[in-house]
């Protein structure tokens, strides 16, 4: 094991060359290129073997990788934002193919207006397509979750594709120490890939992908990719549990930051969560019992862990880096969904923040905090909102005046 | 050429690899081609359809292959033909699969999707030099949907989204021509009611490596409305009229294989399909009958 600084895209790229990945269809997308041309260079070298063919889109480098790993090899792929929406046909098709490979996505906000800078919604935009996530909050992560992932797809009980997730830009083009496992040890961890029953040989034809007619074979077809996701759960915490034996790191579903005696937790993904861990940190300095509840997988949807952890907590504090317009945070409905009914259960209360790159300042983190215990107090909930300032709202005038729309215009 | 050649109809395979039953229409212009192709290429051949009449050939738990299936989407088929490939190829080099477990990579479309969407991963995968071959079978529409206007509907057909008295405005795509300028390895036009034609350019195809066009015209009883006891009479006519020049394109030039003559009038087989009854009925419209011979004239007249 060495200790280098690495940002979340060399991190990345080095968690495919430690999983020996046969194959790589690639197309180039900001912030993700660093992930392809960091690959591009080792395979030219050979410091790693692999291929890499450079499609003509992200639609088909989907369709490359999945067809790839029907095939028995074991691929990597890497995209971002516009980038995975125009491979969103295929992100929904390739988990019904039960041939597993890793894409790293690095998330971006989505056009319109086009931006370059981070939020959530294109990964969350792919969370009903049968992919695995697991989302990380930091480039050691980024390496590690890219080896758990393939452990975790290629396991016999699950079969699925796996994102894996890291913000743009706070990660992506941030260097952090990073451990590099030692390669010995991640092939003990990690054996070569098992494609079992799949792959197109002249010896043993198969139909892949198939039509069905009619709702009942679809039916069972589609649920079998859900019970493969529940299955997933479980796979995660022996194989994350393995990992954490062989290398010493612990990366659960759900991570708790001082949560055991929590009033109010924090609730989001991603590397946001390491500025909701420090106001943890300073609030409870001041005396208040504050906590961070992360999930890193996302999808299976670590529900019962959820529960657990929450259970006896005044109040939950959820920061969504996504809007869902029309209805708000993603996240945030989502653990409604999953606490809902079960005794115990905390208030929640929904913002949403850090959009297109937002910065969520300590003061916002402690004005939520605040407005946590206050709901916890009175038992009132108040209406979700979005994180954005007076201050914002002012120079925001300025640049609309300068694009030549009167003050106040609605747009 | 050097690779051996069919030199009657007697000569070409005799066992089918492609089974009967399947849920295409009665008279498929594109089924019989297909089995045309396959009985030629054997079953040793992995299919990547994409969306299109013939997705519905492979539909759970039957099919008709007996080589393999992969069904994609209706724009990406050729990317997954360059997965399954460089697979392979990984799998062959890396000892981990035999010569004799190797497949050829058959795309497998009909001209929505290769004339339209799926023309740019097409594009693509010709420019890698992707080894595959490229069996569009061209109904003039997007048939599986009731035959609406697609890029390769020819000129004054009346479709359901071109309804009025002069039918398509647009002209028919050269989807020949658009391979050609990408100097792939091989390209054909094919018809099935040509089959020895069709055969030879499919053994000339098979005995190449990169990528290989084989574009099939079928005729579409359900699409074209005609009887489907009249498919391959109509298959004929299309050839004999010049409409459908068969040709290849290989080592840099385009070579004719079969040159009409003497060509007969346009309206010997556009007077076979409903689609181009408003030219012949309830008056006979001269002027868009001229016009689409003076086209095929003037292609014929620019043939060496």
């Amino acid at each position: 094991m060495s200790r280098v600084l690495l940002n979340g895209n060399a991190a990345a790229a080095w968690g495919a060359r430690l999983a020996r990945v046969d194959y790589v269809p690639a197309f180039p997308i900001t912030p993700q290129t660093g992930i392809i041309e960091t690959l591009a260079a080792w395979f030219a070298s050979g410091d790693a073997e692999g291929r890499m063919t450079t499609c003509e889109s992200e639609h088909s480098m989907v369709t490359a990788a999945a067809a790839a790993a029907a095939t028995g090899v074991r691929v990597f792929t890497a995209t971002s934002s516009q980038g995975l929406l125009y491979a969103m046909e295929m992100v929904f098709a390739v988990p019904g193919w039960r041939a597993p490979f890793v894409l790293v996505n690095v998330s971006r906000a989505l056009a319109t207006p086009i931006t370059l800078e981070p939020d959530h919604s294109d990964v969350l935009a792919a969370r009903d397509s049968g992919f695995l996530q697991i989302h990380c909050a930091s480039c050691q992560e980024v390496l590690d979750s890219v080896l758990l992932a393939y452990r975790l797809g290629e396991d016999p009980r699950v079969r699925l594709p796996v994102i894996v997730n890291q913000d743009g830009f706070h990660l992506s083009f941030t260097r952090e120490p990073v451990d590099l496992p030692d390669a010995a040890a991640v092939d003990a961890f990690l054996p070569p890939f098992d494609a079992q029953q799949a792959g197109f040989r002249a010896s043993r034809p198969v139909s892949q992908a198939v039509a069905v007619l009619g709702g009942s074979p679809y039916s069972y077809f589609r649920y079998q990719v859900h019970l493969a996701q529940n299955a997933a759960l479980a796979a995660y915490d022996e194989i994350a549990a393995d990992f954490a034996a062989r290398f010493a790191r612990q990366h659960p579903a759900v991570e708790a930051y001082r949560c055991d005696d929590a009033e109010i937790v924090y609730f989001l993904i991603g590397s946001l969560s390491a500025r909701a861990r420090l106001a943890a940190d300073r609030l409870r300095a001041s005396g208040l019992r504050v906590g961070v509840v992360r999930p890193r997988l996302l999808r299976p949807y670590p529900a019962a862990a959820l529960r657990a952890l929450l259970a006896g907590k005044r109040a939950v504090a959820v920061v969504d880096q996504n809007l869902s317009m029309g209805s708000g945070g993603i996240l945030h409905g989502e653990l409604g969904g999953a606490l809902h009914g079960h005794a115990d259960m905390p208030l929640l209360l929904s913002f949403v923040g850090g959009l297109g790159g937002r910065e969520v300042s300590d003061g916002e983190f402690a004005a939520m905090a605040r407005e946590a215990f206050a709901a916890a107090r009175s038992g009132e909930v108040p209406e979700a909102r979005l994180l954005y300032t007076a201050g914002e709202l002012r120079e925001l005038r300025k640049l609309q005046a300068v694009a030549g729309l009167a003050p106040g215009s609605p747009r | 050429m050097s690779e051996a050649r069919y030199r009657s109809l007697r000569e070409l395979p005799g066992v089918h690899a492609l089974a009967a039953g399947t849920a295409m229409c009665a008279g498929c212009g594109g089924l019989e081609a297909l089995h045309e192709v396959l009985d030629v290429l054997g079953t040793r051949t992995v299919v990547i359809n994409a969306a299109g009449c013939m997705t519905l050939l492979a539909s759970y738990p039957f099919t008709p292959f007996h080589g393999s299936w992969l069904y994609t989407s209706m724009a990406s088929a050729p990317a997954g033909a360059q997965g399954v490939r460089d697979a392979l190829d990984l799998l062959r080099s890396r000892g981990r699969i035999g010569a004799d477990d190797d497949l050829t990579a058959v795309v497998l479309s009909g001209d929505g999707s290769a004339y339209g969407m799926g023309l740019s991963a097409t594009s693509a995968a010709i420019e890698r030099g992707l080894d595959f071959i490229y069996l569009c079978y061209d109904n003039e529409g997007y048939g599986n949907t009731g035959q609406q206007t697609s890029a390769a509907t020819p000129h004054g057909a009346r479709t359901p989204t071109s309804p009025g008295p002069a039918g398509h405005a647009g002209e028919k795509k050269d989807l020949f021509d658009v391979w050609v300028a990408h100097r792939p390895r091989y390209a054909a036009t094919v018809i099935g009611a040509e089959p020895l034609d069709l055969a030879r350019k499919v053994q000339r195809a098979a005995s190449l490596a990169g990528p290989r066009l084989i574009l099939a015209l079928a005729p579409c009883p359900t699409g074209w409305d005609y009887d489907p006891m009249h498919g391959v009479d109509i298959g004929r006519l299309a050839v004999r009229t010049g409409i459908w020049p068969l040709k290849e394109y290989v080592d840099g030039a385009v070579v004719h294989t079969h040159v009409p003559h003497p060509r007969l009038p346009v309206e010997a087989y556009l007077s076979t399909q409903g689609r181009f009854r408003h030219l012949f009925e309830p008056l006979r419209n001269d002027a868009l009958i001229g016009e689409i011979q003076q086209r095929v004239d003037r292609y014929w007249q620019n043939v060496g």
